[in-house]
């Protein structure tokens, strides 16, 4: 089980995120716990200066906007 | 082998590179070549439609069928222009060059900076706080933060097909004064006490940088289209329905219809049209069409550019973002200088046009 967590305040960029990182690991049968993590001083503590950010397993993978498609199915290929 | 493997990464780029250098040519010489003929288009189009630019209703659709193509082959040119600038410039450099910098040439780079960092409304406060830890000042931070959202592509690309480029320039060099000055008078305020306190006990060293900041040229392309699909696919019905209600009063609203309220010998039109844009959070896209053909009725172009920055840079919500990260001297300072800059830059576009 992988841990993702997607940092944002609840714009529509993170919202796009979240639903896109669900999308693709659902696909390719992954299993993950999904966090929202919208608290500022929360992401803030990722030292981060984009949002949207995404952290699996407590490491930063990606920050500032909606990752590519592809990006995304490498995190979870990789899982496999 | 390991020359081997370089020179094996350098042939597949050559080869994703390709449909680029093919493709980029044609794809500019269409759009040169619609671009020059927009007038015959739009003729044409309302020549099939049985109607002559003698009618009002036949004028409004000229207008419509002109403005449209136009304003969107500018705006798709621009903001894949500006994508792939953007790719040069993550916030993690930017903020590199701006640390330590001294107030003046700092705030000048800063608002510069603004126009090219690629940054969403909701990144502001991730931004302000990882600028303010890594010893960028706060003045230079603020002309950054305001600079960012008030020059903006779309503005400038609406500006330059509707009105044309002195005053897209105009607009570009206001807004950077704006911003510049601004933040060198919030800096030389020293109110860094007036930053929340959390904000204050954060120091976070290096940010951590996204990984696979060395691009491609293939990957920057993209990225310009990915941009163009972003923008372009957000703003254009409000630029479709922001054109169909100018065009509408340009063929319907009587001349000089809006001079008396909105006219340039109306004093207390450009502080009106200030206040009037705070409340309201709405992109550049769908207004500046319909203060176009305000302009057309007698609209003084000073006020009407006020009250487009004043949307866009001093807007309601985003203050509220804001507000997680200043406490309200801070804030209120903020909204003063920058609001007694737009007035100052709608009193001057009013003088000098």
């Amino acid at each position: 089980m992988k841990n993702v967590k997607i940092l944002g305040t609840g714009c529509r960029n993170c919202q796009t995120t979240l639903s896109l990182v669900e999308e693709v690991a659902r696909a390719q049968g992954v299993p993950i716990e999904l966090e929202k993590v919208d608290l500022i001083q929360d992401i803030m503590s990722y030292r981060i200066m984009a949002t949207p950010g995404v952290v699996i397993d407590g490491e930063v993978v990606h920050s500032g906007g909606v990752p590519d498609r592809k990006k995304v199915e490498g995190w979870f290929a990789a899982a496999r | 082998m390991a020359y081997q493997v370089n020179q094996a990464t350098t042939t597949n780029e050559l080869q994703r590179l390709a449909p680029w250098l093919a493709g980029l040519p044609i794809a500019a010489a269409l759009w040169v070549l619609t671009y020059a003929h927009l007038t015959e288009i739009a003729d044409l189009a309302i020549g099939a439609l049985g109607l002559t630019r003698a009618t009002h209703l036949g004028e409004t659709v000229h207008f419509f069928l002109y403005d449209t193509p136009k304003v969107l082959l500018l705006l798709t040119g621009i903001v894949f222009v500006m994508g792939v600038i953007q790719t040069f410039f993550a916030p993690e450099r930017t903020r590199a060059l701006l640390a330590g910098r001294r107030l003046g040439v700092g705030n000048a780079m800063a608002a510069s900076l603004g126009i090219v960092t690629p940054f969403c409304s909701c990144s502001a406060v991730p931004l302000f706080i990882g600028f303010l830890s890594a010893g960028v000042p706060l003045g230079i931070t603020f002309s950054f933060l305001i600079a960012a959202p008030m020059v903006n592509e779309v503005a400038l690309a609406l500006l330059l097909g509707l009105f044309g480029w002195k005053v897209a320039l105009l607009y570009l060099g206001m807004g950077l004064l704006v911003a510049i000055v601004a933040g060198l008078i919030i800096g030389e305020l020293k109110m860094e006490r007036h930053l929340e306190d959390w904000v204050r006990a954060i120091h976070m060293g290096e940010a951590t940088a996204a990984p696979g900041e060395d691009l491609s040229w293939p990957e920057r392309l993209q990225a310009g289209l990915k941009h163009v699909r972003e923008i372009v696919g957000r703003v254009w019905p409000y630029v479709l329905i922001g054109i169909a209600l100018g065009a509408a009063i340009h063929g319907y609203v009587p001349q000089d219809f809006m001079a008396a309220f909105m006219g340039r010998d109306v004093w207390w039109a450009v502080p009106a049209a200030v206040v009037l844009g705070v409340p309201m959070y709405t992109n550049a896209a769908g207004i500046i069409p319909i203060v176009e053909a305000l302009i057309g009725k007698g609209a003084a172009l000073g006020t009407t550019l006020a009250f487009m920055m004043s949307v866009i840079a001093l807007s309601a919500p985003e203050m509220l973002i804001l507000r997680k990260v200043l406490k309200w001297p801070l804030i209120a300072t903020f909204i003063g200088v920058v609001a007694t800059g737009i007035l100052l830059v709608g009193y001057v576009f009013n003088l000098v046009l």
